[in-house]
């Protein structure tokens, strides 16, 4: 029997990075957190892809562009399980997958509508209390924002 | 710890917190010493708290230094849209200490970042207050003669009075063991308890009001606010609960004292006034003393 020839959903890059694993409803999110809606780079993005593990996943392919390890952390909030594969001539010379850092400062908003980031223009600033389900204690006001209730500013 | 902000009871570790309350011990003693002469202090309240304000112009009154402030945001440049960074940062080059009440929660944070004179948190909204945590403590020590090992009850709104949760984590330092009760509504929030099984220290829950606080060694009262129930009912049925009445101290303890953040309503009843184990006016005078050594310390001054 004759089998399909494996094709790429989103085309091969000669050298950049990949990053894959991410969640289809934050794609957005993780251009927005990146920066990549801001650059002239080459990207290309697959949407709403099959995945055993996520159910739909996105996946970004930036050419010639390579992240610092605390640039791409930042993403964990919304892409835990993102993998980044390092491109060089076609082949991956490198995996890497994303960390909670232990500080997030400025990505996430502060669920307490009486916080003083919601009321002038201050910076957010959390400490991240737990990484598994992502608790963020503000620097501000000290309340708690949780998993559920994470917005991306 | 000279030009530091005081904005939560954690930003002090256990042996400056001895410090103050020592330096406040001399206060007490000698309460009129011209140490601040020179001195400007800003006191900027953003909402009303007269028994707040009035303890702090007091302790800089003693200490021969001058105010200069506002009582009420409406008779500030607040009212003209002036953003609390601008105003912080306008009278940072006016004093040389600000403190601050605000409604806003993490505002004074904010302003100990903005400002270049220290910063003294008056009350952020419901978030911290912690010159009320260190006159508690000062208010304990004294009344036990020790912070360690005590039994602390706290009783009524625990889930949103921010003097309890101060107050807890506070003590939670000197090895304390705690009893909460208060109704279902109000309880202890998990993240609190959390903290303290982590800790590895014993604390207990109760919904009724009864004889186990024969076994205290304080007893902190709080108030029931009627704004905290979404139903009415429940706060009819829950207000005449939680009142601690004199003949409830029969059987506690000789070093038993009861204590208050002030002001009350009707969960301590006026009979329990005239008991030698009432503390809680005693305790708002302590205030003007612990204040006393806050402002120095954050100004350098021994």
């Amino acid at each position: 029997m004759k089998k399909e020839p494996k094709q790429l959903s989103v085309s091969a890059i000669q050298n950049g990075t990949v990053i894959d694993h991410i969640p289809a409803k934050n794609l957005f999110k993780v251009i927005q957190i990146l920066g990549l809606d801001t650059i002239d780079h080459l990207i290309t993005f697959g949407t709403n892809l099959e995945s055993k593990k996520l159910g739909k996943k996105a996946i970004i392919k930036i050419a010639d562009k390579f992240f610092a390890d605390d640039d791409i952390n930042r993403i964990a909030l919304v892409a835990p399980d993102a993998k980044l594969n390092i491109i060089r001539d076609y082949e991956v010379v490198e995996k890497k997958v994303v960390e909670v850092p232990d500080t997030i400062i400025g990505i996430a908003k502060c669920m307490n509508p009486k916080c003083i980031t919601n009321f002038e223009p201050v910076k957010t600033r959390f400490r991240v209390v737990s990484k598994k389900n992502v608790a963020l204690k503000c620097h501000y006001c000290e309340k708690i924002t949780n998993q559920e209730n994470l917005q991306i500013i | 710890m000279k030009n530091r902000s005081l904005v939560s009871i954690d930003d002090f570790t256990k042996e400056e917190i001895i410090n103050i309350l020592d330096m406040a011990e001399g206060f007490e003693k000698q309460p009129v010493r011209k140490l601040l002469e020179g001195k400007v202090v800003a006191t900027l309240f953003f909402e009303p708290s007269t028994r707040t304000r009035l303890s702090f112009e007091s302790a800089i009154n003693r200490l021969g230094g001058k105010i200069v402030g506002f009582s009420d945001a409406s008779s500030s440049s607040v009212s003209k849209g002036e953003t609390l960074h601008d105003t912080i940062k306008m009278v940072s080059s006016y004093s040389d200490l600000i403190v601050m009440r605000h409604p806003i929660e993490g505002s004074a944070r904010y302003a100990s970042e903005v400002a270049s004179v220290p910063v003294i948190n008056a009350g952020d909204g419901a978030n911290q207050h912690p010159t009320q945590t260190m006159l508690d403590l000062y208010s304990i020590r004294k009344t036990q003669g020790t912070l360690d090992n005590l039994n602390i009850f706290m009783v009524g709104d625990l889930k949103y009075g921010r003097t309890v949760h101060s107050l807890m984590m506070a003590m939670s330092r000197w090895n304390a063991t705690f009893n909460f009760i208060s109704p279902e509504e109000l309880r202890m929030p998990d993240e609190f308890k959390l903290y303290l099984e982590n800790l590895g220290l014993k604390y207990y829950e109760h919904t009724d009001f009864t004889d186990i606080i024969s076994k205290a060694d304080i007893i902190y009262m709080t108030r029931v606010q009627k704004e905290r129930f979404s139903d009415p009912i429940e706060y009819e049925k829950v207000r005449n609960v939680y009142v601690l009445r004199n003949s409830m101290l029969a059987n506690t303890k000789h070093n038993m004292r009861i204590l208050h953040p002030l002001p009350r309503v009707n969960e301590i009843s006026t009979d329990v006034d005239a008991n030698p184990k009432a503390y809680y006016f005693e305790q708002a005078l302590n205030g003007v003393f612990t204040r006393q050594a806050i402002l120095c310390t954050l100004l350098g001054i021994n």
